[in-house]
């Protein structure tokens, strides 16, 4: 396969993946900041917003306050934003554009449609209205869940596939982490005798932002726990975003890749390295080392297996 | 101007026998369910995302050709004669071009002025001596064919370049066959869809002579901005083979190479869909960062095959055109079986007066233009057109020539007041592999969506149709 194909595959996934979740993110805060203040507190969830999308610092050269209005533009429709919901949709669609011939009907139609839709309907983010943007939330998820489905329905399971997974789990694991290391100071195991509503609520939207609030119980069958929600976002292979499962998969692609071409190289061997290092530890050693740190080790070296993927093979 | 000839009713309403069950089905279909059906059509065009871009159109930067249901039919009578001239001219613009850039006994032999060769833009000096597999230079062509009547098929234009349109044929025919089962139930239609294979056979049967039993084939184009990008991936798709971009492609010892995921891989035959000037910037515009660096030094060593050759502008070159009829008679020593449009070279000095003195009759165009842009269409054109066109004329007569306004035939098409006649060209594709010259059944028919006009360019706001052909 072309190398730019299989650049312009992983990245088509990336961003569909990055809309998704920037989706899940202001769908999660919106029901935050709709609780009374009593249940919330202070605390302002639309920066927190903005800083899980990685936008913090750029959102404040173009707005003066993080409020719903602001934040929900900036990371929806915004032009100025490269990555707002509606910058990665067209950046998909014309990476779809420049590589159909390796996708298929299905995945192109979605993605077609969805630009259409885009410029049709939500153009101008539609009317503003809560009810127009819980209708858009669910228009962009609802993108990602088909071009997934027609993805793992109908695309020949060979590299083309592969390298459009490699670009989902890695979106995913970082996306994931992100959320993590934003709330990170919520996890910490002291605040587990706090206890109140506030925390409750706030843990609830870092299940919710992950679609997991029902994972969770079905794996602890216990009531919201810091350190639980900690191992069921990193170590939990069963859980489809956490970081434990987006290596295996990661890992999984890459020997696919590995074999098909019989030859193994850095992306495979860091890969595993990271794999096998999620494999073997345990929330305690974690929260010892430091949440925090640990996250911020796994951010960077997530993204340093996007950069070894792209000299092994895009480039 | 007289009523022009329609490919349904002839010159009255003398309903022509391969309409007859269209004519019928018509009839029987309420107006509103062919609206129903024309919305449908335009609804699968765009999801499909078969569109082209206007440049300079920021308005709408990808558009849709309109499309028009009501397919132009032909019988098998009219096809045979058509295509046996269309390979007749194939054939003698490869012999021409090889002549060109090797003997030139045609120049030797007079039959066209030498300048017209050597002071013309698109005669590329490089291609001299070089020769191309197989001697074949135009393996796809789209010939431009308009009818005046029932007998008369007459070629408007030779695009021996990078003729574009084909998905649309291909991709008109599965709309239509989608929405109109009925009606193809009816008929007996030649089938198009093995035009793919045909190409793909014809590009793989021209590899030069040091790539493998098995050739690599990839297509060629400058990019997603490209306006018949969408052709591109098309066809790509179709053929199975790799849509690549300069930038993919990469020149080491004369050898061309594609890089890959596995490293890179040897390419034998690309058929290009981007302009000589822009194949190599070692060799033509040095600014061009669409090209492959070196890509015509493998060419000259024989280890690349380019469809189109390099140099092949020279034979649609709109002064060549008036010489075709000579070309076939030089070459093949036949009677053209295809005419040509009566045609006014302003450069010689009597032709250029009779233009000058007729041009509200004439039309007149670029020699170099294409896409129906710089043209003057003398009957609709107001005084002031006119006279800027005569000044022009004056100034730079070997850059026009002139033909007739003829009564291209028309054929019934959707209005916003129903069915009614619009004038309709035919490009169809011929194929020369090493092997044979192959067209599939049919072609692109453009139609003039504007009452009388007769300009069909999609570039223009024209329309496309399906082209049935019928078995016997």
């Amino acid at each position: 396969m072309l190398s730019r194909t299989a650049e312009n595959l992983f990245w088509l996934a990336r961003y569909v993946e990055r809309a998704e979740y920037l989706a899940r993110t202001i769908d999660a805060t919106l029901r935050v900041t709709a609780l009374p203040a009593a249940y919330v507190g202070k605390t302002n969830e639309w920066d927190s917003a903005l800083l899980t999308a990685g936008v913090g610092a750029s959102f404040y050269d173009h707005y003066e306050e993080a409020n719903q209005q602001n934040v929900v533009e900036y990371l929806s429709f915004s032009s100025d934003n490269p990555s707002s919901i509606k910058n990665c949709i067209e950046a998909a669609r014309l990476n779809s554009r420049s590589v159909r011939t390796a996708l298929t009907s299905e995945m192109w139609d979605t993605i077609n449609s969805a630009w259409i839709e885009l410029q049709a309907v939500w153009g101008k983010g539609g009317t503003g209205s809560r009810e127009d943007l819980a209708k858009f939330l669910r228009f962009v998820q609802e993108t990602s869940l088909r071009f997934d489905g027609s993805a793992y329905r109908t695309m020949l399971r060979n590299d083309a596939y592969w390298f459009s997974r490699l670009g989902v789990h890695l979106e995913r694991a970082d996306n994931t982490a992100r959320i993590l290391d934003v709330k990170y100071h919520m996890l910490l195991p002291e605040e587990e005798h706090v206890g109140g509503p506030l925390d409750y609520y706030q843990w609830t939207s870092i299940l919710r932002s992950v679609s997991a609030t029902t994972a969770y119980h079905w794996v602890y069958r216990e009531t919201l726990k810091p350190w639980l929600i900690a191992d069921l976002l990193i170590l939990n292979d069963t859980l489809p975003r956490s970081l434990a499962s987006c290596y295996s998969n990661l890992v999984r692609n890459l020997d696919q890749i590995g074999v098909a071409y019989g030859r193994q190289g850095a992306a495979q061997r860091h890969a595993r390295g990271i794999r096998n290092r999620l494999e073997h530890s345990h929330m305690d050693d974690i929260f010892q080392h430091g949440v925090h740190e640990f996250i911020q080790e796994f951010i960077a070296d997530n993204s340093r297996l996007g950069e070894i993927v792209t000299k092994q093979y895009l480039i | 101007m007289a009523v022009a000839f329609d490919e349904m009713n002839g010159l009255g309403e003398d309903l022509r026998p391969a309409y007859q069950e269209l004519s019928r089905w018509l009839k029987e279909t309420p107006p509103d369910a062919l609206e129903y059906r024309r919305q449908e059509a335009e609804l699968l065009f765009r999801r499909i995302g078969i569109t082209f871009a206007v440049y300079g159109d920021t308005e709408a930067q990808e558009r849709l050709i309109p499309f028009d249901v009501i397919p132009r039919i032909m019988s098998a009578n009219e096809w045979t004669l058509l295509e046996k001239g269309l390979k007749q001219r194939v054939l003698a613009l490869n012999m021409f071009l090889k002549d060109i850039y090797h003997g030139r006994d045609i120049l030797r032999a007079n039959v066209i002025p030498e300048d017209l060769i050597f002071q013309n833009p698109v005669f590329r000096p490089e291609m001299n001596g070089q020769d191309v597999p197989h001697d074949i230079y135009v393996h796809i062509a789209g010939i431009d064919i308009i009818r005046t009547d029932p007998d008369n098929f007459i070629v408007l234009e030779d695009n021996a370049r990078t003729p574009s349109g084909v998905s649309y044929m291909l991709e008109n025919r599965e709309i239509m066959m989608r929405l109109f089962p009925d009606l193809f139930a009816r008929h007996r239609v030649a089938p198009v869809e093995r035009y793919p294979d045909e190409l793909l056979s014809a590009l793989r049967s021209v590899a030069p002579h040091s790539a493998s039993a098995e050739p690599t084939v990839a297509l060629m184009t400058p990019g997603v901005y490209n306006s018949a990008y969408y052709e591109h991936s098309f066809l790509a798709d179709k053929l199975g083979i790799e849509l690549v971009e300069g930038r993919d492609l990469i020149v080491k010892n004369d050898e061309v190479f594609m890089r890959t995921t596995e490293g890179l891989k040897r390419v034998d035959v690309i058929y290009r869909r981007v302009d000589d000037d822009f194949l190599d910037p070692l060799t033509f515009r040095p600014d061009s960062a669409l090209g492959v660096p070196g890509l015509m030094s493998a060419y000259a060593a024989g280890n690349i095959t380019l469809a189109n050759a390099v140099g092949t502008g020279i034979a649609d070159d709109k002064a060549i055109y008036s010489y075709m009829p000579d070309i076939v008679k030089f070459y093949l020593s036949e009677e053209p079986i295809l005419k040509n449009v009566q045609t006014w070279r302003c450069r010689e000095a009597q032709d250029l007066s009779y233009v000058l003195d007729n041009l509200a009759d004439l039309v007149v165009k670029e020699v170099h233009g294409s896409g129906g842009y710089g043209m003057l269409i003398g009957p609709a054109a107001t005084k002031a057109t006119i006279e800027a066109f005569r000044d022009k004329l004056k100034r730079e007569p070997e850059g026009f020539i002139a033909q007739p306004t003829l009564a291209l035939s028309t054929c019934p098409t959707c209005t916003d007041k129903g069915l009614a006649p619009r004038h309709v060209d035919l490009r169809p594709f011929v194929l020369t592999g090493s092997r044979q010259t192959t067209i599939v059944p049919g072609g692109l028919t453009r139609v003039a969506l504007k009452e009388g006009s007769l300009v069909v360019n999609s570039s223009q706001g024209g329309g496309t149709k399906d082209t049935w052909i019928l078995s016997e």
